[in-house]
C-alpha cells in the first residue's frame, strides 16, 4: 500500500493534489465529476473584503500550449463565502483553503480576520502575486519588502496554517521566499501566472480587454519546475508547486524539484477530473518504482 | 430532469459534410447507454485533441435522442476545422449538458437563427411542439443555406429564409421579414450573430414582446469556475456558460 499521506507546515494531508485559486471554483462546480473528498485539498477562489466585479471581457486568450487570463479577481467577497459558501463545504473531508487577496495590507488582514471565525478552514494562500489588478496583487510581490510587509500584517491575524502565493515575475524568487519565510509563513506556492500577452493582428487589437493577462497552462510547467527547484534549496518550509500540471508525471516533477504538495490549475478546464486521475497516478508510479511513501521522493534532484 | 454535468467518451456514429462546409455529427455513447440529458439550449464542451489545442470547445446541442446527441458545426476555427478529420467510428470527449437553456414560453413563439446559431433551434422547435406551442423559425444566412438543415425545420414548422446575397428565400435581415415585423408572436428565442440578436432585441422591446437570446463568449472551462466567459447584466458579470448561455434579453446590458 503505497502511502501518499503528507505533513505541510502542521496541516496533515492525505495527498499532495490540490486544486489552483481560480481554477476550481468553489469546489462545487466540480462535485458532479467526482469526489471532492479524494482531493488533498482544494483552494477556493480569490476572495477579497469587498465584492469585485473583475475585469471587462475578453478576460481569456488561448495561447500555445496555455492560456492568459485577466479575470481581475471577480468574487462576491469574502462575507459572501463566509455565510453562503462555507456552510456548504465546512463537512467535507479534505482540506478547504482560501486564497485572500487585497488592495491594501489592511484588506488582507480584515478578510482573514473574517476566514479566522471558520473552524474548518485550516489554511489561507495570501495572494501577493496576482498580476490582473491595478492595486495591490503583485505589487505587493514583486519587491521582498512588500512581501514582507503583507505577510508580517496577517501573520499576526491568522492563526492557522499560512501559505504565501509568490509571483514568478521577479528577478530572484528565492530572494521573495526567503523574505516570507522570515515572516512567519508556513508554505510558499508557485508559480502564479507569468505575465504575458498576445495580440489579435487581423483586427489589430490586444486579445484581452487589459492588454496583459497571466500566462498559465502547460506552456509554463519548465519556468515553474525551475523556479521550484530553486525555492526549495533556499527556504525551510514547505514549497507547493504549480504550472501547468496535468499528469501524475508533471505532478512528479515537481515533487522531485522539492514540491511537498503541487497544486492542479489550468488542466481542470480540460478535463475535470484531471486531479483523480492524477492522485490514482502517483499510486500507480510508487507501485510501479518500490516507492512506499511518496515523500521519499521530495527534492531529489 | 436530471441535470448532473457528466463527462463521457462518445462515439461518432454519422458524419455528414454539407455542401456549406458545415459539419453534422451524430454521437452515440458506444456501450450503448442512454445519452445524457439536456435540455434545449444547453451546450457541451468537446475536446478536440487532433487540433492540439490546451482548452475543449464549446458547441451547441442540434439534437438529442434517448440514444445520440447531434452537432452541427461550422468549421472556422483550429479545433471546429480539425473535427472534419474525424471518421465515422471515432471517438471524442465530452462533457455535458452545461449552462441553462430557452424557456418554455406559453403561446406562439418565433425563434429566430443566424448563421449556425440555427442549431440549437431545432431541439427547442422538437419540445416547444410537444408541449403544443405554436412555432415559425427565421433563419438569416449570408447566402443559401444547407437542404439537409432546412428540411429539418420545415419538416416540423414553418421555416422563412433570408440570406443577404438574395440566392434563397427572403432578400435581406431576419428583422425585415414579414414574419418577424408582425409581431403576432408572445416570445422570440434566439441564437446568432451579437449583432444580429441586438437588433432583433432592441425591435421586439421596442414591441413588448419577451425575448431570450444564446450567447457565445470564449470560456475556458465551461463549469463557471474560471469566470472568463462573463457577460454585463443587470446582476453584475455572470458567467455565460452557467447563467447562459441562453438570458432573457431584460438581463443583458449589451
Amino acid at each position: 500500500m503505497v502511502d501518499l499521506n503528507i505533513e505541510l507546515g502542521g496541516l496533515h494531508l492525505k495527498n499532495p493534489v490540490l486544486t489552483a485559486s481560480g481554477t476550481f471554483g468553489y469546489g462545487l462546480e466540480y462535485a458532479d465529476f467526482f469526489d471532492l473528498e479524494r482531493l488533498g485539498g482544494f483552494i477556493v477562489k480569490g476572495t477579497t473584503l469587498e465584492p469585485r466585479e473583475g475585469n471587462p471581457y475578453p478576460r481569456m486568450a488561448e495561447t500555445p500550449s496555455g492560456m492568459l487570463n485577466a479575470v481581475g479577481l471577480q468574487n462576491k467577497g469574502v462575507e459572501h463565502f463566509a455565510t453562503e459558501i462555507y456552510p456548504k463545504l465546512e463537512a467535507l473531508d479534505t482540506e478547504v483553503m482560501v486564497n485572500v487577496s487585497g488592495a491594501s495590507v489592511e484588506q488582507y488582514v480584515a478578510t482573514a480576520e473574517r476566514i479566522a471565525q471558520l473552524p474548518a478552514v485550516n489554511a489561507i494562500e495570501l495572494n501577493i502575486s496576482c498580476p490582473n489588478v491595478k492595486q495591490g496583487g503583485m505589487a505587493f510581490g514583486t519587491t521582498c519588502d512588500g512581501a514582507a510587509s503583507v505577510v508580517k500584517a496577517v501573520r499576526k491575524a491568522w492563526p492557522r496554517h499560512l501559505m504565501v502565493k509568490l509571483s514568478p515575475n521577479v528577478t530572484s524568487i528565492a530572494d521573495i521566499a526567503k523574505a516570507v519565510e522570515a515572516e512567519g509563513a508556513d508554505s510558499v506556492s508557485l508559480i502564479n501566472t507569468l505575465l504575458g500577452m498576445a495580440i489579435d493582428v487581423e483586427r489589430r487589437r490586444p486579445m484581452l480587454s487589459t492588454v496583459t493577462g497571466g500566462l498559465s497552462g502547460p506552456a509554463v510547467r519548465p519556468v515553474a519546475v525551475r523556479m521550484v527547484w530553486q525555492v526549495a534549496k533556499a527556504v525551510g518550509i514547505p514549497v507547493v508547486g504549480l504550472g501547468g500540471i496535468a499528469t501524475a508525471y508533471d505532478a512528479l516533477e515537481f515533487i522531485m524539484a522539492g514540491a511537498t504538495a503541487v497544486q492542479v490549475g489550468t488542466c481542470n478546464f480540460t478535463d475535470p477530473t484531471t486531479c483523480v486521475k492524477i492522485i490514482d497516478g502517483l499510486t500507480e508510479y510508487c507501485e510501479r518504482h518500490g516507492v512506499n511513501s511518496i515523500s521519499e521522493l521530495r527534492g531529489i534532484i | 430532469m436530471n441535470t448532473t454535468k457528466e463527462q463521457r467518451i462518445l462515439r461518432i456514429e454519422r458524419k455528414a459534410v454539407l455542401p456549406s462546409g458545415w459539419l453534422h455529427l451524430v454521437l452515440v455513447d458506444p456501450d450503448g447507454a442512454p445519452m445524457f440529458n439536456a435540455e434545449p439550449g444547453q451546450f457541451v464542451e468537446v475536446a478536440v485533441d487532433r487540433a492540439k489545442v490546451l482548452l475543449n470547445r464549446p458547441l451547441s446541442i442540434y439534437n438529442r435522442t434517448e440514444q445520440s446527441l447531434e452537432l452541427l458545426v461550422s468549421p472556422v476555427g483550429t479545433a471546429t476545422r480539425a473535427l472534419e478529420e474525424y471518421a465515422e467510428g471515432d471517438s471524442l470527449r465530452v462533457i455535458g449538458a452545461l449552462g441553462k437553456g430557452f424557456g418554455i414560453p406559453s403561446g406562439k413563439v418565433l425563434l429566430v437563427g443566424g448563421g449556425v446559431g440555427i442549431a440549437p433551434l431545432y431541439y427547442q422547435m422538437r419540445r416547444l411542439l410537444e408541449k403544443g406551442c405554436e412555432v415559425e423559425v427565421l433563419f438569416g444566412m449570408r447566402t443559401a443555406p444547407d437542404d439537409a438543415v432546412c428540411r429539418r425545420f420545415s419538416e416540423l414548422a414553418p421555416l422563412h429564409v433570408c440570406t443577404d446575397d438574395g440566392s434563397a428565400g427572403f432578400h435581406g435581415l431576419v428583422t425585415a421579414h414579414p414574419v418577424f415585423t408582425a409581431g403576432n408572436y408572445s416570445m422570440i428565442q434566439m441564437c446568432g450573430p451579437k449583432p444580429m440578436m441586438k437588433a432583433a432585441a432592441a425591435l421586439a422591446a421596442a414591441a413588448g414582446i419577451e425575448a431570450e437570446a444564446s450567447l457565445e463568449n470564449m470560456m475556458a472551462c465551461g463549469l463557471g469556475a474560471c469566470l472568463c466567459c462573463v457577460e454585463p447584466t443587470v446582476k453584475g458579470n455572470l458567467c455565460v456558460c452557467k447563467h447562459g448561455p441562453v438570458f432573457n434579453i431584460k438581463e443583458l446590458q449589451w
